[in-house]
């Protein structure tokens, strides 16, 4: 399908209309009559090059729905600034107006009304429509950039070892990536896919921060130029800096991994002194380590960004020694398409324009050929996938600093099946939205908890040493300087109580912590349910069968006010909307 | 040597380089080590600045941008971190690796003549800490630091 941008615009307002039925219908006429949702897509063409970047998509090969959080602390030098903005104060930074499309799109306020108004996001039928219509706005001067946790996220992506992801990104036609969960599947696994799949399609898997533990010599390229509309661009890798530390290094022996600014400067020297005009970093670090690395390295124009998950309207420009750079982050779940259109005239970039497009699956029609290839990938699994565990009358999603929905229903599933007295749940950033009334399908729960180290836990722990658990984490998510995170959420906890003051640094934050009704004891053993240890243990019972179990005998499920320890030092922060 | 996966490098003939003796913490000498340069009270010394004493005679010092470290900001394994220390300076005498917090600071010692001021080696560390190389040349002792994390991980994304 190859359409123009009239065609494309027209498809949108006439909304595709056969074939559709029910909310799909309503949601598509409601739209219909909002000026500014066809408006959305309706970005003319600027400059000469275009870079395409999606990012973090987390296997969602279908349309769902994702709330975006209502709190994402910043501090410091972070408090107030992209990515650490939320609900109306995100709105007001980027001049969004309330209750538009867009608000839904960025921002958590009045999700379900909004959600049901607007309907599903992401899917790759209509990414797959909408890069299609890009690439035809932009004849041969497009380059479609993955920036990762593509493979994982999903039961279907778990069962094939990431084989239903890479089909689709070849279909898709994904020209670069990098990685993060992709090496979670082992570092066997993730060399076969890059040299036997990703190698016959020509798509590179770029990281200049992978080397071999041993010897130091590099895993995987670390750059490509190409000729993009006769302009050489340079992509440089950068994959998440701390996967052997915050996912199992076993899995990864003997790869060392790390931000690696010195090399990251070398390699864009090398790419200048090539004769690129144009020098890109797809990147994995997450925004805040984006920030600082722009801030330290010179010569990058844009760094593509993800891992955080944040949804940012618009780049942040940084200023260093000797240039500028414009740092995006594209969201998660399939959920945008960011579209970075650069003029490049005597020999470097001059001008650009930037769009993080949402993916509104109501407002882009499904690509045929996609749908086919997602309803053959995922016929084998069809009744696995939509076995019906129970149905949720609240609202259930995970993504923000502090319990979730869903994390809250985890942890009631850890605490009640496994008789435990508190339980953990690994504050991760995917992990789709259900609507009060959806049912729970087996899917939904494994688009939380499908990775490959999901064994359920019971460990009996010293309070001082929960106490030590609590305080590394906390110190991953808030720590002052960006390249001592690790860019996931804080961990989800039940059966404990505690104060979190964000004014005192490792080892002061975590206080006043209380297990039925009864101050932490440092000398008592807790018994302690969780899942997804990142130390070598013996496989057991996955996570999802615990959950499975425990959704099965409830049938309706209901999830109170999702538990936020009481905080200290978040007072006006605009990262911060207390629901 | 007791663990083969820990390597020490020096730049430049080993030759030229006097010896490399390393605190127990890292848990071994090298064999070529001379058994006189062991210096046991800086090896033993519970604090930071009692071991820059022992092993310098002084702990007075100039942070220095010459002094380039290189060490990851988090530990991937707490028990093989690798660093890496390099300089400038002319007459490099020595090299000296502290981690603060390590029961013993002092982890590695270095002496030079002639060979390029370069250093590396795989630490053991105990918890989060300040690393500090200190590098003596024609007779100075000149330093830098930087904060290594270990943590329990997890979490992450």
């Amino acid at each position: 399908m190859s359409l123009s941008r009239r065609e494309f615009l027209q498809m949108l307002a006439v909304g595709a209309a056969a074939g559709l039925v029910g909310d799909d219908l309503i949601s598509r006429r409601a739209m219909a009559a909002d000026k500014n949702s066809s408006a959305l897509y309706d970005l003319p063409a600027f400059g000469n090059v275009s870079l395409l970047h999606l990012t973090d998509c987390h296997a969602q090969l279908i349309p769902t729905y994702f709330r975006e959080p209502n709190i994402n602390i910043g501090l410091g030098g972070a408090k107030g600034r992209p990515p650490h903005l939320v609900g109306e104060a995100l709105l007001k930074h980027f001049n969004i107006a309330p209750g538009s499309i867009e608000a839904h799109a960025f921002t958590y306020l009045d999700f379900e009304e909004a959600a049901r108004r607007y309907g599903k996001i992401g899917g790759f039928a209509h990414i797959a429509t909408l890069v299609k219509n890009l690439r035809a706005s932009r004849p041969g001067r497009t380059l479609l950039l993955d920036g990762g946790d593509t493979w994982q996220g999903s039961a279907t992506s778990l069962w094939t070892k990431g084989q239903d992801m890479v089909d689709a990104q070849k279909l898709l036609g994904v020209e670069i990536m990098t990685g993060h969960w992709e090496f979670t599947y082992g570092a066997e696994r993730v060399k076969e896919i890059v040299d036997k799949d990703l190698k016959a399609s020509n798509i590179e898997f770029l990281a200049q921060n992978v080397n071999d533990a041993t010897w130091g010599d590099l895993i995987f390229k670390p750059y490509v130029i190409r000729e993009i509309n006769k302009v050489p661009v340079a992509i440089i890798g950068q994959a998440f800096p701390y996967t052997p530390i915050a996912n199992p290094r076993y899995l990864i022996p003997d790869w060392t991994f790390g931000i690696n600014d010195d090399n990251m400067q070398k390699m864009v020297n090398q790419v200048r002194s090539k004769g690129a005009q144009v020098v890109v970093v797809l990147s994995h670090n997450g925004m805040d380590v984006d920030l600082k690395m722009a801030s330290r390295v010179t010569g990058i124009d844009a760094i593509l960004g993800g891992h955080t998950h944040d949804g940012v309207p618009a780049p942040s420009l940084v200023t260093n020694k000797s240039g500028k750079t414009l740092v995006m982050n594209s969201g998660s779940n399939g959920k945008y398409l960011s579209v970075l259109d650069l003029e490049v005239k005597g020999g470097k970039v001059t001008d650009y324009r930037y769009k993080l497009l949402p993916v509104f699956a109501n407002l882009i029609p499904a690509d045929k050929e996609m749908t086919a290839y997602i309803e053959k990938a995922r016929a084998p699994y069809l009744g696995k996938l939509t076995e019906k565990l129970a149905v949720s009358d609240s609202l259930l999603y995970r993504r923000g600093n502090f319990n979730g929905t869903f994390d809250q229903l985890i942890i009631d599933a850890l605490l009640a099946v496994q008789n435990a007295e508190i339980a953990f749940s690994p504050g991760f950033r995917w992990g789709t939205t259900l609507l009060p009334g959806d049912p729970i399908l087996m899917e939904h729960l494994m688009d939380q908890t499908a990775i490959t180290y999901a064994t359920a836990t019971v460990n009996n722990i010293a309070g001082d040493q929960i106490k030590v658990i609590m305080e590394d984490i906390a110190d991953n998510l808030f720590h002052a300087d960006p390249y001592y995170q690790q860019g996931g959420d804080m961990v989800r906890v039940g059966g404990l109580q505690y104060t979190l003051d964000l004014t005192q640094t490792h080892g002061k934050r975590i206080q006043n912590v209380v297990v039925n009704g009864k101050p932490l004891q440092a000398s008592k053993k807790y018994k302690v349910a969780g899942w997804a240890s990142v130390q070598p243990i013996e496989p057991g019972k996955p996570v999802w069968d615990v959950v499975a179990d425990y959704l099965r005998a409830k049938k309706t499920v209901h999830v109170g006010r999702p538990y936020t320890p009481q905080l200290k030092g978040v007072t006006g922060n605009p990262g911060y909307a207390p629901i | 040597m007791t663990q083969p996966q820990r390597r020490i490098f020096l730049k430049g003939s080993l030759m030229t380089a006097l010896a490399v003796t390393a605190g127990s913490v890292i848990g071994f000498r090298p064999q070529w080590a001379d058994a006189a340069d062991w210096n046991k009270d800086a090896f033993t010394a519970k604090k930071i600045d009692e071991a820059i004493t022992a092993l310098f005679g002084t702990g007075q010092m100039t942070p220095s941008a010459s002094v380039k470290l290189k060490a990851p900001a988090q530990a991937e394994n707490s028990a093989q971190v690798q660093i890496q220390v390099s300089t400038d300076l002319p007459n490099v005498e020595a090299i000296a690796v502290f981690v603060e917090k390590n029961p013993s600071p002092l982890v590695a010692h270095a002496s030079f003549s002639g060979a390029e001021g370069f250093f590396s080696a795989r630490m053991k560390m105990a918890q989060t800490s300040d690393v500090v190389a200190v590098v003596k040349s024609a007779g100075k002792l000149y330093t830098a630091k930087q904060t290594v994390k270990v943590t329990v991980g997890g979490c992450g994304g």
